[in-house]
């Protein structure tokens, strides 16, 4: 099994008939994902790379049953993209555009939380789950079926993951890339409420960066409900302060948002931490093996939280952020 | 990207946020002229330069004459200032911002930003103003007041009036600081900010509330849809290899080590900096090549990565996952070749076809050596720069 995308899913690609869009729908049919359609305003009732085209998302979930998006719309019209998505009753929508404003985001972030659906991204890689689908731009052949999940912020990192993890035969179930954008669909924390239900995840692979507090808020997470094993990187140490490393959200901002200060939350919540990215694979296999050797957590005993399982049941939920959220809160101690 | 303060006070005015009086000077006489046309006995000569901290490192003048507005403005044009938030080398002042002098009787901090735990924008404000306000965040948090704004309601009335009266404003302040407030956030959506800061908004001694300081930032994702803003650029103000490296849409940042590092992922590139300095050594920069590392761009960051002088060690690691590893290799290969690059280069290729790609780079008689894996290609660049 799984989280979030099996070989059920039923995709349609918005942004289908573009140069990004077509190259990775082939990809991605390649790699066995049951692309049903694609959404391209102008050009329903088309033909593109054998599946028809549609000229709304309503209409594309009407047709062909879709219940995920994979969205390479550009930018400036990408936030509506997703809105479209949501209104059309999809269920998990997958953003891998990078650049939107982030005003739209908030937007648009606030607007999801009246909707029945997932949003992954935006500016991300996409979600995979091996040898079932495969929704978004990572190169397949690295992954293999296996039990380790993976969530990250960064592209590149998570492969890095995936091909170490393949290489010491532990394979992935699924892996989610939340993307590098600071306003975003689920975060770190929705992830791993997912892999914390899966009975077939049996550790976390996390890799943050430098820029907010939600791996800080992970850390939390993790210490209050997470009994799996957790192995996490975060990449940006050497970074300088105030400047945007690449990524929109990855900026240090008048002291917050340091790699040391999230290292400090996770080592304290009992994950694995690993200083090299190049042993994430490797400390995932020595966890596994010194498994009972982890540290109880005092929610061990209970379900993770009747809202995390309640959304890995696979039933409509409401959006993500918001149920794990509330939890009873705990104040933090934090800069401003 | 970033604006100075004469272009943010002129946004201001546009959206009734009222600042004192004042003129923009790019020479001695033009900054005379102004203080002249302004009026007054006490005039403030500005240094405009993206950077905090100007009034610390000598950038904010107060003139008591025409004769000192001259020597101010003589004392900052054409110089380098250097603020704790510039950068040793400093930033270039080509303009001063002369202003008319204000009778303080209290400073506010204010600004608007978005609060990424929550994902919306939050009004942020300290009767402390004038300070740093993440020092006054550190030190003494209950005197930072804060409004969240819902993004279908907007901004509120009683969210004004909440932080006004908290600030301790009272009378016709209050309503005061509500237009100010409702012109920042119309601002910062008009304009896609990433930031608006009013550090210090003042009371007068005549009761009026005025912006002596504003500072905007601009979402670097959103400067397509904005033209106008966009022409606010100062390119002098950049690092001039940021400047360099985003005209070919490279993704670099300077830092001050001597191992070049060209990666292609934001998140790697950073992992990459990091891995040279768990072993030892100091990474000259960052550099995101991006997903499609073509045999172009791969010349080009060679290029750009060569221009800093300090660099004795180049790292390339790259993970070629739709992009075959051979194809890259060859890129490399021919980009040393053209470029003329005489530094060791450490190559650390993985993904499809990464075993040719290696013997490829290995056959080569070019300083490129050929690495097994992530943490050999640390280790092996530490080892070269330090030769």
């Amino acid at each position: 099994m799984s989280i979030l995308l099996d070989k059920t899913s039923r995709v349609i690609c918005q942004g289908f008939t573009g140069k990004q869009g077509t190259f990775h729908s082939e990809q991605c049919i390649a790699y066995g994902t049951r692309l049903v359609g694609g959404v391209t305003p102008g050009r329903g009732g088309q033909m593109h790379l054998g599946l028809p085209v549609f000229d709304t998302a309503a209409q594309a979930v009407r047709a062909s049953g879709a219940n995920v998006s994979m969205i390479y719309v550009p930018a400036a019209g990408a936030a509506d993209a997703i809105l479209e998505a949501a209104d059309a009753g999809i269920g998990l929508i997958v953003c891998i555009t990078e650049g939107i404003p982030v005003n739209d985001m908030v937007r648009v972030k606030a607007a999801l939380a009246e909707y029945p659906c997932r949003l992954v991204g935006p500016n991300c890689p996409g979600v995979i789950t091996p040898g079932q689908a495969k929704v978004g731009i990572m190169p397949g052949f690295i992954h293999q079926p296996g039990r380790i999940g993976i969530v990250s912020r960064s592209g590149t990192l998570t492969y890095e993951a995936v091909f170490q993890t393949t290489r010491l035969k532990l394979g992935q179930s699924t892996c989610v890339g939340i993307g590098g954008d600071p306003v975003r669909g689920m975060n770190f924390i929705d992830v791993l409420a997912l892999f914390q239900a899966d009975p077939n995840t049996d550790g976390i692979i996390m890799v943050g960066e430098i820029g907010g507090s939600d791996e800080e808020a992970a850390a939390e997470f993790i210490r209050e409900h997470v009994t799996k094993p957790v192995v996490a990187y975060i990449a940006g140490v050497t970074a300088p302060p105030g400047k945007r490393m690449g990524h929109a959200g990855a900026v240090i901002d008048g002291g917050r948002g340091t790699a040391a200060a999230k290292y400090t939350a996770l080592e304290r919540a009992g994950a694995h931490t690993v200083r090299s990215p190049a042993e994430l694979g490797v400390a995932m296999a020595r966890a596994l093996k010194s498994r009972p050797a982890r540290r109880a957590s005092k929610a061990a005993a209970k379900a993770p939280s009747r809202a995390a399982s309640k959304r890995a049941s696979g039933k409509p939920v409401r959006a993500s952020a918001r149920t794990v959220r509330s939890k009873p809160a705990r104040p933090r101690a934090r800069g401003r | 990207m970033n604006l100075h303060e004469y272009q943010a006070k002129e946004l201001f005015a546009q959206y009734g946020i009222p600042v004192p009086r004042g003129r923009v000077a790019a020479t001695v006489e033009e900054a005379l002229a102004a203080a002249r046309e302004l009026g007054g006995s006490l005039w403030v000569v500005k240094a405009q330069v993206h950077a905090g901290g100007r009034g610390k490192a000598g950038g904010v003048r107060l003139c008591h004459s025409h004769a000192e507005v001259a020597a101010a403005a003589k004392a900052l044009l054409g110089t380098r200032l250097i603020t704790h938030q510039s950068g040793p080398e400093g930033l270039p002042v080509d303009k001063v911002y002369v202003e008319v002098g204000s009778a303080i009787e209290r400073e506010i901090y204010l600004s608007l930003l978005l609060n990424r735990d929550r994902s919306r924008l939050s009004f942020v404000a300290s009767a402390a103003g004038g300070m740093d306000i993440e020092q006054v965040a550190w030190t003494s948090p209950e005197k930072i007041l804060k409004a969240e704004i819902h993004p279908a309601a907007g901004l509120q009335g009683y969210q004004c009036r909440q932080l006004a009266f908290g600030l301790g404003l009272s009378g016709q302040q209050v309503s005061e600081f509500e237009r100010i407030a409702r012109g920042i956030h119309a601002l910062y959506l008009d304009k896609d900010a990433s930031l608006v800061e009013v550090n210090p908004l003042i009371v007068t001694k005549d009761g009026a509330v005025l912006a002596l300081d504003a500072k905007i930032n601009i979402d670097a994702n959103a400067v397509f849809r904005q033209k106008a803003v966009a022409a606010y650029r100062d390119p002098a103000q950049e690092d001039p290899m940021e400047r360099q490296a985003s005209e070919h849409d490279l993704n670099y940042v300077s830092l001050d080590g001597d191992i070049a590092c060209m990666v292609n992922g934001a998140g790697l590139a950073m992992a990459t900096m990091d891995l040279i300095k768990l072993h030892g050594g100091r990474p000259a920069n960052f550099l995101d090549v991006g997903g499609g590392a073509t045999a172009e761009r791969v010349t080009v960051a060679f290029r750009l990565i060569l221009s800093n002088p300090h660099v004795r060690a180049i790292l390339v690691n790259i993970f070629g996952g739709i992009v075959r590893c051979d194809l890259i290799a060859d890129g490399i290969i021919n980009a040393v070749k053209n470029v003329g690059v005489r530094v060791p280069v450490v190559v650390r290729l993985e993904g499809t076809n990464a075993e040719a790609a290696r013997a490829t780079l290995a056959r080569s008689d070019l300083p490129i050596t050929a690495a097994s894996d992530l943490s050999d290609a640390a280790v092996k660049v530490v080892r070269l720069a330090a030769a």
